[in-house]
């Protein structure tokens, strides 16, 4: 197919919006009477408000109320209200001022509203509280015995235990990502504004408006028509934005007890009480024989949630999508401590359990004397052995190939400590990658102005991905029209239904949506020009012709055309508008995912330990990339996560207290830019017929997934040190 | 945070005259570090008396040959001003080694001795810290203690200093220049910042009504044999684990006089009199500079997380001064160390 825009590096649409302040968050809207909301938060894990006295705060000027779990209006008191659309299927969610009940460190416990944010933050201060403090556990290792086993879709094969009992080759180890926070650029806010005849307008920062607005209607038992939300634009989510937060409950809440408009943002500080990426201890053990083929598998996987939900994704079974192996059996267990509920974070499941399997496979190279791209090459898996299904494709060898082309890896020398430069030591390390390729139904609708532009419009929230942009390619390609003639309306309830964003399925969701919607456009127009005079496209019907360049073509005789401004002007129409869902279905027969290679050179100062990740090369195989820009950008953003999952990023609980120690950005360690160094991005080519019909993968998480583990790897090479707690500090290396 | 009274002070005897009136109001120059802790609700002044714009921002030669910096130059210009650059090197490294470029343009040269420490506890009202609320004890002594000291501490507080620029000066053996109501007088750098004692929350000797007007270098600037090396968790915006600031002077391959002192490792910047005597009128070889890291580290003792830090000192100490001997100091813009 050959496209005018659609895998052109197109740059975002919104950008200029974005750069010039034009773009409006969730904090950025202002209404006349705007009142202004400040959390008081717990400062204990688990107990009981004994008392609470917010007498002061009340007689502070400016403050117009202050809501606790006594006098907060009603929300609903049934389970089922509060589950919004991606949450746990087991357990209660928490309800904001819901009880006396402390649940985690960091809960709203108070929410002082006064006429400026200064007001009601110093309001805050006043008010006393009295606990019973139950002493919450916020320790992993700790509660551990605890842990109970959660049902994961994978399925035993053969005896794992046995086959790994008398392997040639034994790995067995322990590995641990510690809590990670999303610590997204923007702040979450919401904005709750009345608008006439009693309706809710609410600006929220989320990744999925339909989601919010359904959550809020079944928690104060508002009807659906009264309520909108809006998120067009949103500062970063990386899943922390999937489910609705506690800050657009208070600012409802809010709204109802004064009858005026409430704003909420919360402060960096509170932002570490709510998801997270859960601590995850895996235990990795693989069995092979001296060729490098495995045996067995087994990976278990320990992961926090809270003590009322269970969250958990899948940490284990990764290894049979990538690597043959006749026994296999995992376990996932939870441990529930006194802490928010874990949520999705980049990649939920695969960051952490890759990074595990990763480093593992690369420890098994190393016990085989094997070359960790070889051993992988040996063991690779053309189909999923779970299902024992094939790929719809799976172009991992190529990733192999090109990923270790570019990195120059034929020059490794594979000892340990036997590459240097100068004072410091060099390591080369790699790890495989690999996600999902999913899509949702949802709906889009053009409209399709006279003079040739066109609106599309739906719910889905833009969350920095580019969106905005990979849809406005797709319609001006399939509209045939010049890309400034299409403009596009997102995060916006009331526009046709959408999944939220997340697990990488928005591009090849809208994709679609707008393909089938364009179909329609496409008829119509069709039957327009078939109106006109001896038309030249008379006999065709709609399948076969396409809207190029401002035209309608016969694909068969392209020089018989018409213009799409003449047809509507022949057939009287000023607009033609049209909504259409994608009814999509998972293709069947067949197991779609994504895959990567990531090569990573680190150098270390020998004497001190000082860590640079100089160099990334990430080969992904994601089927057809929309826009190599934006797809670009998200694997490079996912590769300085992975730098930063590697070296730098860690919660740190005082276990005593429950609570969290670093709960600020200058103490929670994301990458500097001196931390980042080259990165290189390959797209293989990866032509997939089966997955949809536009071949669409996704690559919002697969940048994130081996990048920890390649860079793990490259320091054991580099020193001959493993370290399998993350992050891994200089401190570890020098134990 | 807690709502303030917001005055200007005219000149130094009407900072000095409004500090006296007003026992509970604090100064603010850059604020890049109170107004975090008031945000924190750990620093609560009812008043803030802005000094920023009081005419103390010139770097000038004293009559001795060495400078006299003005209290409010912002960090950024004076790790840039073409003196410290071509006089004091370490200096403008120390400076450039810390925070972040909006930070030290914001950040005043007085503000900077004056910054409090980064330990999370006291950085945490729901905990308790004898910095914070004297008596209340240290949660960090059985707590998260990785940044924390290993020299000088003691059972009430275990925080360390957060200055990479203090390091360097303790280093230059600046002096401070203070004004009070019994009139100016100059404190020796290494008496500025105290040791934490029973009186942790009181980090420095500035009088309570006393305002920083300058800090002054003595011409020795080590201009050719230096070094400052930070050790930190990420390679840039974060704070040192360990720090060194480096003077050398030589003759030939030998130390005629020796100046090392570190940061991250104490409630103040560190130095040994012993160990830099042991390097003088010594050869500059690695069984030199190790047998002074020896001595400095003598008895250090570290807590449950920091006890690295020990080692990890030995080792930044015996770099920083195989870099200042050879005239090879660290670059900060370079984060590979040399």
């Amino acid at each position: 197919m050959s496209t005018t825009y659609i895998g052109t590096p197109a740059s975002r649409v919104d950008g200029p919006a974005k750069v010039t302040g034009q773009a409006k968050y969730a904090a950025d809207y202002n209404v006349p009477g705007l009142l202004y909301g400040a959390v008081l938060s717990s400062t204990i894990a688990k107990g009981r408000i004994r008392r609470i006295d917010t007498r002061a705060a009340r007689a502070v000027p400016g403050v117009v109320d202050v809501l606790t779990h006594e006098n907060r209006p009603k929300m609903a008191e049934n389970d089922k209200a509060w589950k919004d659309d991606v949450a746990p299927e087991k357990g209660s969610p928490f309800r904001p001022l819901g009880d006396d009940r402390v649940l985690f460190n960091e809960q709203p416990v108070a929410f002082v509203i006064a006429e400026d944010w200064e007001t009601a933050r110093f309001a805050a201060t006043l008010i006393e509280i009295e606990y019973q403090n139950d002493h919450g556990q916020t320790d992993l290792e700790a509660a551990r015995a605890k842990a109970f086993v959660v049902p994961k879709p994978e399925k035993p094969r053969g005896d794992a235990a046995k086959a790994f009992a008398s392997a040639e080759i034994k790995h067995d180890a322990e590995y641990f990502i510690p809590t990670e926070h999303h610590n997204p650029m923007e702040l979450f806010a919401s904005t709750a504004v009345w608008e006439e005849g009693g309706k809710l307008t609410v600006y929220e920062k989320t990744q999925g408006v339909q989601n919010v607005q359904r959550f809020l209607c079944n928690v104060f038992g508002l009807k659906s028509e009264n309520v909108k939300v809006m998120s067009p634009y949103m500062g970063g989510g990386f899943g922390a934005g999937l489910r609705p937060q506690y800050q657009v409950v208070l600012a409802v809440l809010g709204a109802i007890a004064t009858k005026r408009p409430v704003r909420l943002v919360l402060t960096r500080q509170q932002m570490y009480g709510l998801g997270y990426r859960p601590a995850t201890i895996e235990r990795l053990r693989l069995g092979a024989k001296r060729d490098g083929s495995l045996d067995a598998m087994m990976h278990d996987a320990t992961a926090v949630t809270s003590s009322f939900e269970q969250f958990s994704r899948n940490d284990t079974g990764w290894g049979d999508l990538l690597y043959k192996a006749p026994n296999s059996k995992h376990t996932h267990k939870l441990a529930m401590l006194d802490v928010p509920t874990s949520s999705d974070m980049r990649a939920p499941g695969a960051a952490t359990g890759v990074y595990a399997l990763e480093s593992a496979m690369d420890e098994l190279a190393v016990a085989l004397k094997m070359d960790p791209v070889e051993l992988r090459l040996r063991c690779y898996s053309d189909k999923d052995q779970n299902e024992n299904l094939p790929y719809t494709s799976k172009n991992l060898r190529e990733c192999y190939e090109q990923g270790a082309q570019a990195f120059g890896w034929e020059k490794r020398n594979p000892a340990p400590r036997s590459m240097r430069d100068g004072s410091e030591l060099v390591g080369w390390g790699m790890a495989t990658g690999v996600w999902e390729a999913l899509q949702m139904p949802a709906a889009v609708r053009i409209a399709l102005s006279a003079n040739g532009h066109a609106e599309i419009s739906c719910a889905a929230s833009d969350i920095g991905t580019g969106t905005y942009t990979i849809m406005a390619q797709v319609a001006a390609e399939m509209l045939g029209l010049p890309i400034e003639n299409v403009s596009i309306r997102l995060g916006d309830s009331s526009l046709p239904n959408t999944p939220v964003e997340g697990g990488s399925w928005m591009a090849a969701t809208v994709s679609h949506a707008i393909l089938v919607t364009a179909n329609e456009i496409k008829g119509d127009l069709l039957a327009a020009a078939k109106k006109i005079n001896g038309s030249p496209l008379a006999h065709e019907n709609p399948e076969d012709v396409v809207l190029s360049d401002g035209s309608i073509m016969s694909r068969k005789n392209p020089s018989r055309t018409v213009r799409i401004v003449e047809a509507m002007r022949e057939a009287g129409l000023d607009r033609i508008e049209k909504e259409k869902t994608h009814q999509f279905e998972q293709v069947k027969g067949y197991v779609h995912n994504t895959h990567s290679a990531v090569f990573a050179e680190v150098k270390i100062d020998e004497e001190i330990g000082v860590i640079r990740v100089t160099r990334v090369v990430n080969a992904v195989a994601a089927g057809r990339i929309l826009n190599p820009k934006t797809a670009g950008s998200q694997i490079l953003g996912g590769v300085v996560w992975g730098i930063g999952m590697a070296l730098h990023e860690e919660t740190a609980y005082d276990h005593r207290f429950g609570r969290i120690m670093n709960a600020n950005i200058a103490e929670y360690h994301v990458p500097a830019h001196a931390d980042i160094h080259d990165i290189q991005v390959i797209f293989v080519d990866e032509p997939d017929g089966r997955v949809n019909p536009f071949g669409i993968k996704g690559v919002g998480e697969i940048g994130i997934v081996g990048a920890a583990a390649a860079i793990a790897n490259a320091i054991y090479h580099a020193t001959g040190v493993r370290v399998r707690d993350l992050p891994i500090t200089l401190d570890k290396l020098n134990r | 945070m807690i709502n303030f009274d917001y005055v200007r002070a005219t000149d130094v005897a009407d900072a000095i005259r409004k500090i006296s009136a007003t026992p509970t109001a604090k100064f603010i120059a850059g604020g890049t570090n109170l107004v975090d802790l008031m945000k924190d609700d750990v620093e609560r002044p009812k008043t803030l008396i802005d000094i920023s714009r009081l005419p103390l921002d010139k770097v000038e030669k004293t009559a001795s040959g060495g400078l006299r910096i003005g209290a409010l130059v912002p960090n950024s210009d004076l790790s840039y001003h073409p003196l410290i650059a071509s006089q004091y090197p370490v200096l403008a490294s120390a400076i450039q080694a810390g925070a972040s470029q909006q930070l030290r343009n914001m950040a005043s040269t007085g503000g900077n001795l004056l910054q409090r420490t980064r330990c999370a506890y006291f950085y945490d009202t729901a905990t308790s810290c004898n910095k914070r609320s004297p008596g209340s004890g240290c949660s960090a002594l059985e707590g998260l203690n990785r940044i924390h000291a290993i020299l000088g501490w003691s059972p009430s507080c275990i925080a360390v200093h957060p200055s990479d620029m203090c390091v360097a000066l303790a280093m230059l053996e600046a002096k401070v220049h203070v004004s009070g109501p019994d009139g100016a007088r100059e404190i020796a750098f290494a008496d500025f910042h105290r040791l934490p004692g029973e009186t942790p929350h009181v980090d420095t000797n500035l009088g309570a009504h006393e305002i920083i007007t300058a800090v002054e270098l003595p011409p020795q600037g080590f201009a050719r044999h230096h070094t400052y090396i930070k050790i930190r968790d990420r390679l840039s915006y974060a704070f040192a684990l360990i720090a060194v600031a480096v003077g050398l002077e030589m003759e030939g391959d030998s130390i005629r006089e020796a100046r090392f002192a570190l940061g991250g490792v104490a409630h103040k910047p560190w130095r040994s009199s012993e160990a830099e005597a042991a390097l003088a009128g010594q050869k500059a070889s690695r069984e030199n500079f190790e047998k002074a890291a020896a001595i400095f580290l003598r008895d250090a003792k570290g807590f449950a997380h920091n006890g690295f830090k020990i080692d990890l000192a030995r080792r930044a100490i015996v770099r920083a001064l195989t870099q200042a001997a050879h005239g090879t100091p660290q670059v900060q813009a370079i984060k590979k160390l040399r």
